[in-house]
């Protein structure tokens, strides 16, 4: 097959998506019109791309920094969970001791622990939001890394056996790649979770131009369009984490990347 | 490389398995899974473990190949105990499923044991491509197994168990999930690989035709516990081709082992009505 052919195959892909998002956007602006509805309810989406754009110089900085508070905790984040993961996979008494503190960490309401970060680090500090970033992300990282590591095919591990495989050598041809696609699958989850945790932390207080500074910031002013248009931000800096992640998968999974598979870890 | 089909006498022994019982478990609940196995194989045998479900037959095979230890009894591989010959990777093994890593082409599936063993990049390509050509998928190195048929699959297997040439062989139903076409296709293709590499074979099965067909030895196995009831020698002449299956001896042969194991199916000895019922049926 060419790459152009490939290209229009992906162009065809995207086609219902991009209509279904046009459907979606010009009824919400037609009836909100008809109706009449009160711009500070749900303002029309015309509207937020005027405040995307008259706003955007202080938006682009909000999402600067909101972006490397989400981006470092998410690599503080996923470096603990992934020594961890690979430390109870090797070592059953981690495993049994670390395991059931990681389940009961993820039971606990992280954001409500946002108050307390800032204590720690400072309002004004990105480290507040990091921490509490890093603390979300962790548990789908941890869980799906050990499930990868451990979720091997028991006649592959005696095949290992056979050659008289080190412990070593069984963990990087056999258990990593084998944890690869759970990975990857946590990522995604993982990015979405580190912009959440970032803008809601912020709700509990931060530097003037954090994105969830400004959300707030706005709302209380009834400037709501502006608030909206933060969020649309907030939105673009999920999917584009998500995204690159994709295209992790792609690039690192070429076996999978044809579609000849469909069966993998749990989403 | 060893006269296939030929009853060596004075050669050393590949496997001696001498006096071993295995008991999954312990004390009164432990489930007694062999008992009193006793078995010499000789190079270039190609011998058959037959049997019903629970006589052991795979444990027996994982005993061979250490990957299970022996509760009493020892086991013996190329003169040492089976841990060392483990350890020295004396023997390829070959599972009912071909258990290729995702991850890798063909071609780097069959480099895999020369890669644990370190042997070097250009040595484990000319190696791993002539074991493809040897199963003939020589075409398919770039391919990935998810790609491929589930009988081109276990010959990638095959191609990986032989690659650093052991001298010994442990298969475990490799074709039991597999059509009886390419089952019978691929029981002419690995007579071919056994005659051309001269190896030592040890085969679990389920199939009667099948285990006849290849071995120059059947071993007939019983259930609860697990015991050598019968080893039928099979003297069909090699090289055993589509029209071994034609011969008489051969159907005399599927004959004796499946009155073997009927004989210690079930309860007790069967009466001369059984036995005449169950000539009936293997002549039909």
């Amino acid at each position: 097959m060419t790459v152009g052919g490939k290209l229009g195959e992906r162009v065809r892909d995207l086609l219902p998506i991009v209509a279904v998002a046009v459907v979606v956007l010009v009824s919400w602006e037609v009836v909100l019109g008809a109706l009449g509805v009160k711009q500070f309810l749900l303002p029309r989406p015309s509207v937020i791309a005027a405040a995307l754009v008259s706003e955007w110089g202080t938006l682009v900085e909000g999402l600067r920094y909101t972006a490397i508070e989400a981006v470092g905790g998410l690599a503080i984040g996923s470096v603990i969970a992934l020594t961890v993961a690979f430390a109870t996979a090797r070592w059953v008494l981690a495993r049994e001791t670390l395991v059931p503190v990681a389940i009961a960490a993820n039971s606990m309401p992280i954001i409500a622990f946002a108050p307390i970060t800032n204590n720690w680090f400072g309002t004004e500090s990105p480290a507040s939001r990091m921490t509490i970033v890093a603390v979300m992300v962790f548990f789908p990282i941890m869980v799906n890394t050990v499930r990868g590591l451990t979720n091997v095919d028991p006649s592959a591990i005696e095949l290992m056996d056979s050659y008289a495989a080190s412990e070593w050598q069984t963990l990087r041809r056999l258990r990593a790649p084998n944890a690869l696609p759970y990975i990857l699958t946590a990522f995604k989850v993982a990015t979405t979770l580190s912009v959440i945790g970032a803008v809601i932390g912020e709700y509990f207080g931060g530097p003037r131009q954090a994105l969830g500074i400004y959300i707030t910031g706005e709302a209380t002013l009834f400037r709501f369009a502006n608030a909206w248009a933060a969020i649309v931000l907030a939105c673009a800096l999920g999917i584009a984490l998500y995204l690159m992640v994709a295209v992790a998968e792609r690039v690192l999974l070429p076996w999978h990347a044809s579609g000849g598979r469909t069966d993998g870890p749990e989403r | 490389m060893t006269e296939p089909g030929s009853q060596p006498t004075s050669q050393p022994a590949v496997v001696d398995i001498r006096g071993v019982g295995k008991t999954f478990g312990r004390g009164s609940t432990g489930l007694v899974a062999l008992q009193e196995i006793d078995l010499t194989i000789r190079p270039g045998e190609f011998i058959s473990l037959i049997g019903p479900s629970g006589c052991g037959k795979s444990t027996l095979l994982r005993l061979i190949g250490d990957l299970t230890s022996p509760t009493v009894g020892t086991v013996t591989v190329n003169g040492k105990p089976a841990r060392q010959a483990r350890l020295n990777r004396e023997y390829g093994m070959v599972f009912q499923a071909p258990v290729l890593m995702d991850w890798r082409s063909v071609q780097r599936n069959v480099e895999l044991p020369l890669e644990i063993m370190g042997t070097d990049r250009p040595e484990r390509e000319r190696r791993a491509r002539a074991m493809l050509d040897l199963v003939e998928l020589g075409d398919f190195a770039k391919a990935y197994p998810w790609q491929l048929s589930g009988g081109m699959q276990q010959r990638v297997a095959i191609a990986r168990a032989l690659v650093f040439d052991p001298k010994l062989i442990l298969m475990d139903e490799p074709f039991g999930a597999l059509d009886e076409m390419t089952r019978e296709r691929l029981n002419l293709e690995l007579m071919r690989v056994w005659r051309q590499t001269g190896t030592t074979i040890v085969f679990v099965t389920h199939s009667i035709p099948e285990a006849v067909f290849l071995s120059t030895r059947v071993v007939v196995m019983s259930a609860r516990p697990g015991r050598i009831s019968r080893v039928v020698d099979v003297d069909l002449p090699q090289p055993r081709t589509v029209e071994t299956r034609e011969l008489d001896r051969y159907f005399e042969h599927v004959t004796t082992v499946r009155e073997a194991l009927r004989r210690h199916e079930g309860s007790g000895e069967p009466d001369d009505r059984d036995i005449a019922a169950i000539r009936a049926e293997g002549l039909a």
